[in-house]
């Protein structure tokens, strides 16, 4: 399947992409399964969204689809079908923060 | 004729500064990697056209960033920094121990002699080595995991390794500063390391001359007389005659012996410059006065520099990366500041004048001196 990516801008500028980004998935579409495959074909992207160790989400980013918050659901959820059928874009987004 | 140029980092971005030797008129490029906070950018002495840069935000984490053509593009590298085993624990501000933690790089050091050798010092403190050009990065744990490791506790800015000299007269002698543990050096090519502090005294800890545990802010090395360091701690400006063995104060007549940066002449092993800041708590230079001072004797003698600084309604402050020389005769003098000025003494210090005045607030600044 095809899943829509959309960065915050400085992790585009440091991937050197413009734009929304599709990801083919291999089996369910979940947190997990999208970031890995981000990964995969962006490297440099390691450690920006989640630890390169733990994998867990990095404090100031979130995770965001269909007008809701996923960032606290657990990355081997299935994404909403909106999401895992290219209708809708999953949302890498900077926290606001900093004032 | 030989040109300058001048690396910048800021809260917001990397900024290139170039000039012939005569360091009037400058060319400005950037910001590189805007938005984001640039620690330190650094290049390789064995070619110059190598560069590193360390970038992070809070949003993002850490990323280094390589150029191989001076500056004008750039490629992102390695950015997995893993203690080597088990973490252990440092002392937290409430004095609770505290799981060490990576947060970022705060200095690379490049190799003089490999380009693909680059040293770094990050928060929590500990030192890593790249040998492939920073795609992979490996830590040299006998630093983190030295006895005294337990009792080393973050000054305000984090638990950093803010500062690496290597010896260029001894392979696998290393020196290293801390914040706030201290000065410690290795001859063995960092597997084993000793703290290098006695001589220094710190009112601000419970045995103001215990082993470890002093703020040092910056020490400095020139390279034809590698046994002389020179240190900017918290407060007092120190010398070593005997590599780091030991230490005594050469404060003398400074208005404030609180800063930050240290930086020796690249001709004048015993001419040292110095930016005094009022306090540790009023980071900003005394009387509103920006004033470089420099010794001509190794210390204890200084002499206020200030033609071209301001000199009225002046507070802002230079940290202790921000302070650089390049090697052309007349020397130059380089220093960045908290209001994003960045300022050239193309004559070791008697005349002053901006080569760029509204940047983010300036972390860190190298300098090279190219043919």
């Amino acid at each position: 399947m095809i899943v829509r990516v959309v960065l915050p801008q400085h992790l585009r500028t440091l991937a050197q992409v413009n734009g929304e980004l599709k990801l083919e998935i291999e089996g369910g579409a979940t947190q997990r399964s999208v970031l890995d495959a981000l990964e995969a074909r962006y490297p440099m992207l390691r450690g920006t969204i989640r630890d390169q160790v733990t994998q867990q989400r990095r404090a100031f980013v979130r995770v965001f689809a269909c007008e809701q918050d996923l960032s606290n659901e657990s990355p081997d959820a299935p994404l909403p079908d909106a999401v895992a059928t290219g209708a809708e874009p999953l949302l890498v987004v900077g926290a606001m923060a900093g004032g | 004729m030989s040109r300058v140029r001048v690396l910048i980092g800021t809260r917001k971005g990397a900024f290139v500064a170039t000039s012939d030797g005569k360091r009037e008129r400058w060319d400005v490029s950037g910001p590189y990697f805007g938005g984001w906070e640039i620690y330190h950018v650094k290049g390789s002495p064995a070619d110059p056209n190598r560069l590193y840069a360390s970038q992070s935000s809070s949003w993002f984490g850490q990323v280094i960033q390589r150029s191989n053509d001076g500056g004008t593009t750039w490629e992102p590298t390695g950015n997995k920094f893993l203690y080597d085993g088990p973490t252990g624990t440092h002392l937290w501000y409430d004095g609770t121990p505290h799981p060490w933690a990576f947060a970022r790089v705060w200095h690379l050091e490049p190799s003089p002699v490999d380009p693909d050798i680059v040293y770094a010092g990050v928060e929590d403190a500990a030192l890593f080595r790249s040998n492939d050009g920073g795609q992979t990065w490996h830590e040299l744990p006998g630093l983190r995991t030295h006895e005294s490791a337990g009792s080393w506790q973050p000054g305000a800015g984090g638990m950093c390794l803010h500062t690496i000299v290597l010896d260029p007269a001894r392979p696998g002698r290393i020196f290293i500063a801390i914040s706030a543990a201290g000065v410690f050096r290795s001859d063995d090519d960092a597997k084993t390391w000793r703290p290098m502090n006695r001589g220094l005294r710190s009112e601000q800890i419970p045995n103001p001359t215990a082993e470890v545990g002093h703020c040092v802010h910056r020490i400095a090395m020139h390279r034809s007389r590698p046994g002389v360091l020179f240190m900017q701690k918290h407060w007092d400006v120190m010398r070593s005659d005997d590599a780091g063995e030991s230490w005594r104060e050469v404060s003398g007549n400074l208005p404030s012996d609180f800063g930050f940066p240290i930086d020796v002449h690249a001709h004048e092993p015993e001419t040292i410059y110095v930016v005094p800041i009022k306090s540790d708590s009023e980071h900003y230079p005394p009387d509103g006065k920006l004033r470089v001072y420099r010794s001509r004797t190794g210390g204890n003698e200084w002499e206020a520099l200030t033609r071209g600084l301001p000199q009225r309604d002046c507070y802002v402050n230079v940290l202790r990366d921000a302070m650089a020389v390049d090697a052309l005769d007349p020397c130059g003098v380089y220093f960045g500041t908290s209001g994003g000025q960045v300022y050239v003494s193309p004559d070791a210090g008697d005349n002053w004048a901006p080569i760029v005045q509204h940047l983010p607030a300036v972390v860190a600044v190298e300098v090279q001196t190219l043919p």
